[in-house]
């Protein structure tokens, strides 16, 4: 029999739950009652097999990017490529750092294509697809430690902005980090955009050579990561003052290049309870506790 | 690459479970966090990932067609029944069940509470349809070598193990609790699994499957005890036959001096038989037990015998000796010298082996789960756990395994027991704590839910349930 995904509601009644190997996607959408229907169907539809379409190419996408040509055939497939493609040049990077947010997007498209909505997301693990129709809005809570609880601050994101993509990156999330960064979030125009810048500025963040930081090669810990022998961050020690204050700025000249190359939109770099921003004047700062713990 | 981790390298194993194909190193998960290596093998760990993570994750459910025969002290059996496979559990617990359902069934809210329970304290009870000797009572029983339980007490016509249990699970050596872990998982998702039994036999056991016994596989359970076979089949002997033996290694029958034999007026035949006469024409302990004749360890039944009283037998007695199962059967003439010689068995004494063999039952294991739900399973289900546990104690709550009934221990906590063959395939995983995960539903009223300190909050109805893709069960079921 063909394997099919997981798909089920949450608790709620209200956000689809699709989850297939390795993916794990949340989705939710407002619109009409047929319409938020057809959307739904058609989400779980394009959602079967995707990972099979993936994996076929699993290899490939496994390898650094060519920044100039692109051999690849899937639609998701070359759309992790574009992603990543802007920074393989001066980066390593490898089309897996944007999968998360070319599946959202994707999925994201598939719902659009089915019906029209009012607002829609597909989270996939962090790593957000938003659509806004005229004069609608989302605010979306941050959070720099996923494996605690508590919303760091809230940012706002309106129809009139061009960011539709958010991604974080960071340290404690499932994919690993050459950077020591906490969490860094980024709002892109697009959620596989996103997905790439914030793992390049996640890495970015970082103090070379630092005896307090624990590295271990990536396939000792996952023997087929993209990453091969390169070092990731496994534990990150005590850091002083000013130490903080520079492995945040080594990020945040990389995020204000991006910005500047029209790459991203903003983005939020935290790191042992400090935090820099870059084009994010829209972040409120208000307190975690008036936040009720929903995307929307 | 250092010989360290090229060592390291080798341990790694492959996961399937998806086209991701994950190489995992021991200790670690794969992409997914949900599938993991366990000392080398691939192991299930997502009710503990579930559990680490706040988000609510939607669980794939099963339905699952209940057609018991609950009286419905309350109402009837849902349509749909909601089983927990799959549902993914919290533990330690402090979080609502990962699914608490409600429908309504004839105008009555039901509320189906649906959890995969991790079980340290469990097990599984054995019943082996068989005579034939597999080890002395409180014998240790192995699988890959380390003790995983015991023999205990025999029942009527079958030989009982008694496997698992906490302190085989974690009481022991790390491997000790891996093997338990493994055989019990293995034995309640019905599959075949060779126990050797210290001082006795090895035994294949597979829930539903005749056993098998030092290579042979067993066909039938014992008419009755060798006693008892004389009692049914003495009339169907009367005039066929001077003297019939059913060699037994509880309790062995003897035609002539038997009761039932005595009241048909068969007169004696001097036989004498070994063992320790129990009262006339019983004997017990006529030779050690065994995988021969009868559950003892004979291949020649006169062995049991002694030689005939010269006063009384006669040359051209004629005599018929068969195991309570009528596998074993021979049919002797005595000679001269009044030794019993094998001949060719008359066809009407053959007929009668053969109703004794069709009266015996074909012999099967039988394998029941027993677990507990602890205190952390019943806080996933309501807020003040002893309340569930009043609560079924009174029958206002339905408790099921993968929807099966069970049968639950009167006593301090939820402690029950079901037959593994009724439940959907692969319903069981385990942990690498090592412990059993086991589906488990509690269905109440709504208002019953709530007076006992239901998380009403996240109950669901169960429409909302329908839409979700639905996986197809195997239902291994009862087999003939």
């Amino acid at each position: 029999m063909k394997r099919l995904p997981q798909i089920g509601w949450l608790a709620d009644g209200k956000r689809l739950h699709l989850q297939d190997g390795p993916i794990d996607l949340i989705v939710a959408c407002e619109g009409g009652a047929a319409d938020m229907r057809a959307a739904y169907a058609a989400a779980a539809r394009r959602f079967t097999g995707l990972l099979d379409e993936l994996c076929a190419e699993l290899n490939e996408l496994r390898q650094a990017a060519d920044p100039q040509r692109c051999t690849l055939k899937g639609v998701v497939a070359r759309r992790m490529h574009a992603a990543v493609a802007p920074f393989a040049a001066d980066h390593f990077i490898t089309p897996m750092a944007a999968v998360a947010g070319s599946v959202a997007e994707k999925i994201l498209g598939a719902m659009l294509h089915a019906a029209p909505l009012d607002r829609a997301y597909v989270n996939n693990g962090g790593d957000i697809a938003l659509h806004l129709a005229a004069g609608k809005q989302f605010s979306i809570g941050l959070i720099d430690r996923p494996d605690r609880l508590g919303v760091m601050r809230t940012l706002v994101i309106e129809a009139d902005d061009a960011a539709r993509g958010i991604a974080t990156s960071g340290r404690h999330g499932r994919s690993f980090s050459l950077g020591i960064a906490d969490a860094v979030t980024v709002l892109a125009r697009t959620a596989s955009q996103a997905d790439a810048a914030a793992t390049i500025i996640a890495n970015a963040v970082d103090l070379s050579g630092h005896p307090a930081i624990v590295r271990r090669p990536a396939n000792e810990l996952q023997p087929d990561s993209d990453l091969g022998r390169r070092l990731v961050t496994r534990d990150v020690g005590e850091l002083s003052h000013s130490e903080i204050a520079r492995a945040l700025e080594a990020g945040a000249a990389c995020a204000r290049k991006l910005l500047a190359a029209g790459l991203i939109e903003g983005a939020t770099l935290r790191l042992l309870g400090e935090t820099t921003e870059v084009g994010t004047s829209r972040i409120e700062r208000r307190p975690a506790h008036l936040f009720d713990g929903r995307a929307a | 690459m250092s010989d360290a981790t090229a060592a390291a390298g080798g341990d790694k194993i492959r996961c399937d479970a998806c086209p991701v194909m994950c190489y995992i190193k021991p200790g670690a998960a794969g992409a997914c966090d949900r599938y993991a290596n366990h000392d080398g093998q691939l192991v299930r760990v997502d009710p503990h990932i579930v559990l680490e993570r706040t988000v609510s994750h939607g669980g794939r459910l099963v339905p699952f067609q209940a057609g018991g025969d609950w009286d419905g002290t309350l109402v009837r059996e849902p349509e749909m029944f909601v089983t927990a496979i799959g549902a993914g559990t919290t533990y330690p617990d402090y979080k609502p069940a990962p699914f608490i359902v409600s429908s309504e069934i004839d105008g009555v809210d039901m509320v189906t509470v649906v959890t995969e329970g991790i079980f340290s304290y469990c097990g599984v009870k054995v019943k082996i349809d068989t005579d034939r000797y597999l080890g002395p009572e409180t014998a240790t029983v192995r699988a890959q070598g380390e003790a995983i339980g015991h023999v205990t007490t025999s029942e009527y016509g079958s030989q009982m193990l008694s496997l698992g249990g906490v302190h085989h699970l974690t009481g022991g050596s790390k491997k000790e609790g891996r093997v338990t872990c493994d055989a019990l998982m293995d034995l309640s998702n019905c599959k075949p699994v060779e126990l050797t039994i210290d001082g006795g036999a090895t035994v294949v056991v597979q829930a539903g499957y005749p056993p098998i016994v030092n290579g042979v596989a067993e066909e039938r359970m014992r008419v009755g005890c060798g006693s008892a076979t004389i009692g049914m089949f003495a009339k169907q002997w009367h005039g066929k036959v001077d003297e019939v033996v059913v060699v037994d290694d509880h309790i062995t029958g003897v035609l002539s001096e038997h009761q039932a034999g005595k009241l048909l007026d068969i007169p004696d035949t001097g036989i004498k038989m070994k063992g320790r006469r129990s009262t006339p024409g019983r004997y017990f302990q006529v030779a050690e037990p065994g995988t021969g004749w009868g559950g003892t360890k004979i291949s020649d039944p006169l062995s049991v015998l002694g030689p005939f009283d010269p006063k009384t037998a006669k040359p051209g007695m004629t005599m018929l000796m068969v195991s309570t199962t009528g596998e074993h059967a021979a049919y002797y003439e005595l000679d001269e010298a009044l030794r019993p010689v094998e001949k060719t068995m008359p066809s009407d004494l053959r007929l009668s082996v053969e109703r004794i063999q069709e009266n015996c039952e074909p012999a099967l294991c039988t394998v029941l789960f027993m677990g507990g739900a602890g205190g952390s399973l019943r806080a996933g289900v309501t807020d003040n756990p002893v309340r569930l546990t009043r609560s079924v104690k009174d029958a206002l709550t339905r408790v099921t395994s993968g929807g099966a009934p069970v049968y639950v221990w009167p006593g301090g906590g939820i402690t029950y027991m079901v037959d593994v063959t009724q439940m959907p395939a692969g319903a069981f995983g385990y942990v690498p704590t090592p412990a059993l995960v086991a589906p488990i539903e509690f269905t109440l009223k709504l208002s019953d839910y709530a007076a006992l300190g239901g998380h009403m909050d996240y109950v669901r109805p169960l429409a909302s349930l329908k839409d979700a893709e639905f996986r197809p069960m195997l239902t291994p079921g009862r087999r003939a």
